[in-house]
């Protein structure tokens, strides 16, 4: 059996790479539409209409990069129905990210990053959904969905969000019609919020603190001048598919970036006392025997959130086994069961004594 | 009449001069066109939702501070979620300073309406319904503020929510009242929270009125310091249809009011007739927990002046029917489960235990909470004349609190 994923990361972000090399001499003949990031339209106080306008990328189709625009994967994704994502950021020019711990890295404002969600093509290519974009304001976070066309030329903002039909593919590349959601701007602080306040969910430093097309993200990041403050021995987390990893972590890496956005003590599910992030370290706050306060339906006629030794007694298990609104965990952006994940979340319930 | 006048010119300088009204009507686009008016309301504005049935595919949301949304009266203007695919409610606000007001919100397949970490929010004549009736497959909440404070519901109307028709969670400073509530599995349900008062309120076919709980391991803890007075509650008997796991799951059917775990509520001048269990029912939280910080006990009960019709004549809880033939045949209304105690990390806690019941009530006589029903020795707790537990004071909303002129809340505190 052929390894589905090997040491430069997650295979989306390899494919993302690879589409990035193979379409370089093709974008390079296309017109750009800005050799440099606008950082004027990035600060405004409305974002664009059109995502060109930031000039994040020299390619209309978003593949190159502009200057201080810098590709980087997580060892851990969060699960977004199977789609494959591209992810960059940018610092603008005099200034730097700032490591602060191994949670969240430091972005100084008129910083941004970009998240393209795809389905890659059998050439390797990215066929573009959407792209994501969170700026830095004097004022804090905004959040902006665009939406690609059918050729991907040209991203409009949606800002109340968008059903698309999408036809994409799962991991073993059955192919899936999709009913994608695009997040209407609200929608998005309903997994970026803390303590109500947007905030970007992946970039924290143990998430980066692994291998992406080759490089270590916060090594090339230093290395371009980027990013300050690392310390030699960052704490990492696992890329939750790799096997070579403890259960416990791989479990508790696929919580923290799939649920611990929202349930930890500041996040949108503070109110339900459960707290999935890598930092809860036992007990009712991270669910076990914990009874549910609020969740209806949801619990599935199942007792407690985690029941050591008994997944099939377990809520959390059942609402993420779920795909029915309502009862399905995240509520958000996920219309699909991530099967590898409920096979490990499983297995790891199972564990627990 | 000066004074009214006075208050009504105050509130008009007080508003921003450029409000706006944002109009919406149904067409090929509901979901994108309230949500854009939800997106483009700036504080001030009112988001005005036409008469019309409109449907929506996936969640609404609001984020912004001081809005209105308003709808043409709860059976005109009419948000039905039948076709919901996505998003745990229909209309989720996360702003202050919130007025919902004229519309209704059908079938939504989680909560209605939610409110998280809002501060002075109001629902006045709003409808949050299930329209197939009482169904497990139901969302769990109708109108559902958390983790706020300033909570003023009234005028409302909730139907066949899964789980408690108005459920106020985590928050301080809450009213609610005139509004009617009924085939919920609870009809009103004030949850780990302080300084509530829950009045005027008609509960009618629920599983069970009103309940004041409190539960362990989350954020906030210490419910204390509710009133429930001035209530129509009445036979409250729908089968429980609640998802097993739900803490409402284990609620008896054909229950008035149950009180667990909290202090200092009072349940007083209400109007209580034909449930099966029990009119009023005071007990501890019976499950084992573990929480340095929870108390599973209820202390400061207070229930008296309330008007008791026929009741507690087939009580639908386990020896329920053996327990009220020991006792001449019917539950008294008042039933307390006696307990004193509890155990916390496998040591016995003993608490001195206070209730004021103005009338002879039934005690199952626990050794400690959780202990089962039957274990006890059941007998008449006498009536504790001379123990009375001041009433909390009346709650008073901020004086901006959205909704409600000046006017109306120094004639709610008398002052």
């Amino acid at each position: 059996m052929t390894p589905r994923y090997n040491d430069e990361g997650h295979r989306s972000e390899r494919r993302g790479f690879r589409f990035v090399a193979g379409v370089l001499g093709l974008a390079l003949m296309s017109a750009a539409p800005s050799s440099v990031v606008d950082d004027a339209v990035l600060t405004a106080e409305r974002p664009p209409m059109h995502f060109a306008d930031f000039g994040f990328f020299l390619d209309t189709g978003a593949t190159r990069p502009a200057p201080r625009v810098t590709g980087y994967g997580l060892n851990s994704a969060l699960f977004s129905d199977h789609a494959d994502k591209a992810r960059y950021i940018y610092v603008p020019p005099g200034d730097t990210l700032r490591y602060d711990g191994e949670g969240l890295l430091q972005f100084p404002v008129g910083s941004a990053m970009v998240k393209h969600f795809g389905f890659t093509r059998t050439d390797g290519s990215l066929d573009l959904i959407e792209s994501r974009v969170l700026v830095k304001t004097a004022a804090g976070w905004a959040a902006y969905p665009y939406v690609w066309n059918a050729d991907d030329s040209d991203a409009v903002l949606k800002r109340a969000g968008a059903r698309l039909k999408v036809a994409g593919h799962d991991a073993d590349g059955a192919p899936l019609a999709l009913d994608w959601r695009v997040p209407n701007v609200n929608q998005c602080k309903g997994c970026h919020a803390v303590a109500g306040e947007l905030m970007p969910i992946g970039p924290k430093a143990r998430n980066l603190n692994g291998s992406f097309a080759g490089e270590n993200n916060l090594a090339r990041l230093t290395r371009l001048g980027l990013l300050t403050g690392v310390p030699q021995n960052v704490p990492a987390m696992p890329d939750w598919h790799d096997e070579a990893a403890s259960i416990d972590a791989r479990a508790r890496a696929y919580l923290d970036v799939n649920c611990g956005h929202c349930h930890n003590p500041a996040g949108p599910a503070s109110n339900s006392g459960l707290n999935l992030t890598w930092e809860t370290v036992s007990g009712p706050e991270l669910g076990i025997n914990k009874a549910p306060v609020a969740a209806g339906r949801g619990s599935g006629g199942r007792h407690v959130a985690i029941a050591p030794g008994d997944p099939d007694g377990s809520i959390l298990l059942y609402r993420m086994d779920s795909t029915e609104a309502g009862v399905m965990m995240p509520e958000l952006a996920r219309t699909q069961r991530d099967g590898a994940a409920v096979d490990l979340i499983r297995e790891w319930i199972g564990s627990l004594e | 009449m000066l004074r009214p006048l006075l208050c009504a010119s105050a509130l008009a300088i007080a508003a921003p001069a450029h409000a706006k009204t944002i109009d919406v009507q149904p067409s090929d686009n509901d979901q994108e066109a309230i949500q854009l008016a939800l997106l483009d309301a700036q504080p001030g504005d009112t988001v005005h939702i036409r008469a019309g049935t409109y449907a929506l595919s996936d969640g609404l949301s609001l984020d912004v501070d001081g809005v209105t949304i308003r709808g043409d009266g709860p059976a005109a203007t009419i948000l039905s979620f039948k076709g919901q695919t996505g998003a745990g409610e229909g209309l989720l606000v996360t702003s202050d300073r919130v007025l919902m007001t004229g519309f209704a919100i059908e079938d939504t397949r989680g909560d209605a309406i939610k409110a998280k970490g809002v501060d002075r929010i109001t629902f006045d004549d709003v409808r949050a319904e299930w329209t197939n009736g009482p169904d497990a497959e139901n969302g769990a909440y109708g109108l559902y503020p958390v983790e706020s404070t300033n909570i003023l519901i009234m005028n409302s109307e909730v139907i066949a929510a899964s789980d408690a028709g108005i459920y106020v969670g985590q928050s301080d400073n809450i009213v609610v009242r005139d509004n009617r509530v009924h085939m919920n599995v609870a009809g009103i349900e004030i949850e780990n929270s302080t300084n509530a008062e829950v009045h005027d309120n008609h509960a009618w076919g629920n599983t069970a009125g009103v309940l004041v709980f409190d539960l362990p391991n989350l954020p906030k803890m210490g419910g204390h310091s509710t009133v429930v007075r001035d209530n129509v509650i009445v036979a409250n008997n729908t089968p429980n249809f609640a998802a097993p796991g739900n803490i409402v799951a284990g609620v008896p059917a054909g229950t008035g009011v149950i009180v667990m775990a909290n202090r200092n509520v009072h349940v007083v001048d209400n109007f209580f007739d034909g449930h099966a269990s029990a009119q009023v029912m005071v007990v501890g939280y019976s499950q084992p927990f573990e929480d340095a910080d929870y108390n599973p006990l209820p202390r400061d009960i207070v229930v008296a002046d309330n008007i008791f019709g026929r009741g507690g004549d087939d009580p639908q809880f386990e020896g329920g029917a053996e327990l009220a033939a020991a006792v001449g045949g019917r539950i008294p209304p008042i039933m307390w489960d006696g307990a004193a105690a509890y155990l916390r990390d496998g040591a016995l806690v003993e608490e001195p235990v206070v209730m004021h019941f103005d009338m002879p009530a039934l005690t199952l006589g626990l050794a400690k909470a959780g202990d089962a029903p039957a274990s006890g020795t059941p007998g008449m707790a006498p009536t504790t004349d001379g123990k009375a537990i001041p009433r909390p004071d009346p709650i008073v909303m901020p004086a901006d609190q959205p909704g409600v002129a000046p006017a109306d809340i120094a004639m709610a505190t008398g002052n």
